[in-house]
């Protein structure tokens, strides 16, 4: 193993993970905007929106997101949308994951016991308000740890955006390993920085899980 | 308390899940200040016709009126909910499963609703809820969050929760079924006392003795008819209708083994 060469390019990595961080970051925050939108849509009265929430996690979790990316990167300016590679990844891994966490919020509603939501409902409380403050509060708490497996798959998922040339952890050893002819080396150095973002974001899980139980 | 008019009034209710028919045409009566026991094997439909009086199980036919207001009127869905919402705050109801909310404190679960329908401030909220556990005997447990009260304990905040919202008819769905034999006095003796106050109360209970002590009417039910009511002694002790006989019969039996 070459550990002079991995001293010499670990600085370009660092960088390199910086923008996995960045491109993980904003996939989660998108991710957990259609997630939210995505439930309340499955758990609506119209049935038009129940289906609408249904295709949309049939579709996102039925098809690759690497064709996902491809669609909208390469395809994209086909039908006039014009995005750079970052923007893409972060739209196109944001939508699929979205409807991964769409399941995981909707599952924790519903596993609410109905006796809350009638307790609440016979005191007088409208079903807004019941959510709000009866079942939001519940289920919040559980959906921490599920949204904390969906967010650890979408950090792993990032490397995909490496096809549509973001320059992030994969696409840059790629990109070394082009100029060195050091695979091992190259993808150790990835591999290793994933892990440290993974095992980061795993321990800030736990934290908040363990913060938010219940007394 | 010799109105005439009752003060709740179910009028021919029927409730059929396809071809299931859960109740078949019972009418109730209910007095302001009256006390009302609604016994019967499970399955008679009593938990749902108690749950229909606050639509909680809408019915299918059929009206419930509580004083001069239909309460399952047929509504488009924003203005039902309005209704519904408004009627909801004159009954309370307690479950056999308490139904208390976990993530907030005794405190928290009596004030919740008053707070965020009555738009009282804190320190109202705050007597309130200390006046409503006081009745209930649990003044000392208001800091208390659910998971570290008894079974009797719960149940009784859940009778303050709804007493907190100063309902004018109470109902009890087998508010002592999922308690141990010793807690189940406790719960009673709550009831007694809402009694005692002239609460109006409908009560689906399995516990005769308390039926027969507290109710001033009782309804014996079996596969959605009413198959006898009368005054407690003469449905307990002397019951005309067989199958009356035999249900109080088998359930002495049971409760002697």
């Amino acid at each position: 193993m070459d550990i002079d060469l991995m001293m010499r390019v670990y600085p370009f990595f660092l960088t390199a993970a910086w923008v996995t961080v960045q491109l993980s970051v904003y996939t989660a925050l998108l991710g957990l905007a259609c997630g939210a939108l995505g439930a309340s849509m499955r758990l609506s009265r119209h049935a038009l929106l129940r289906f609408i929430g249904a295709a949309y996690v049939s579709v996102f979790r039925g098809t690759p997101a690497l064709i996902q990316l491809f669609i909208l990167y390469f395809g994209g300016p086909q039908i006039g949308i014009q995005l750079t590679a970052f923007e893409a990844g972060v739209i196109g891994l944001g939508v699929n994951i979205g409807a991964y966490m769409t399941e995981t919020i909707r599952g924790s509603i519903i596993a609410i016991d109905k006796g809350q939501r009638e307790a609440a409902r016979t005191l007088g409380m409208s079903g807004w308000q019941t959510m709000r403050k009866v079942i939001l509060p519940q289920s919040a708490r559980l959906m921490i740890r599920p949204l904390g497996v969906n967010i650890n798959a979408l950090i792993k998922g990032t490397a995909l955006v490496a096809a549509i040339s973001v320059v992030e952890l994969t696409y840059t050893a790629q990109r070394y390993i082009g100029s060195t002819y050091k695979p091992f080396e190259m993808f150790m150095l990835s591999g290793v920085l994933y892990m440290v973002i993974i095992y980061g974001t795993g321990q800030a899980i736990k934290w908040l899980d363990r913060k938010a139980r219940i007394v | 308390m010799t109105d005439q008019k009752p003060f709740l009034d179910i009028r021919n209710a029927q409730k059929s899940y396809g071809d299931l028919e859960v109740l078949k045409d019972i009418s109730l009566q209910v007095q302001r200040g009256q006390i009302v026991a609604i016994i019967g094997p499970s399955g008679s439909g009593k938990s749902t016709l108690l749950r229909a009086i606050n639509d909680l199980d809408p019915l299918t036919g059929g009206e419930v009126w509580l004083e001069d207001m239909q309460i399952n009127k047929k509504l488009p869905h924003r203005q039902y909910e309005k209704h519904i919402n408004q009627v909801r705050q004159n009954i309370g109801m307690v479950f056999q499963h308490f139904n208390l909310f976990p993530h907030l404190s005794v405190r928290g679960n009596v004030t919740l609703a008053p707070k965020m329908l009555k738009g009282i401030s804190d320190d109202e909220a705050n007597a309130l809820a200390e006046e409503q556990l006081e009745k209930v005997g649990l003044l000392d447990r208001i800091d208390y969050y659910p998971s570290r009260l008894s079974g009797g304990q719960k149940q009784r905040v859940a009778i303050a929760r709804a007493l907190a919202m100063k309902p004018k008819v109470m109902l009890f769905d087998e508010a002592t079924s999922a308690l141990d034999p010793e807690l189940v006095e406790e719960v009673n003796l709550v009831m007694k006392k809402l009694a005692e106050e002239h609460m109006t109360m409908v009560i689906v209970t399995h516990e005769m003795g308390f039926a027969e002590a507290v109710c001033d009417r009782v309804l014996f039910m079996d596969q959605g008819v009413v198959v006898e009511e009368g005054p407690p002694s003469k449905i307990f002790r002397n019951p005309d209708n067989e199958r009356t006989q035999n249900f109080l019969r088998k359930h002495l039996a049971n409760a002697n083994r």
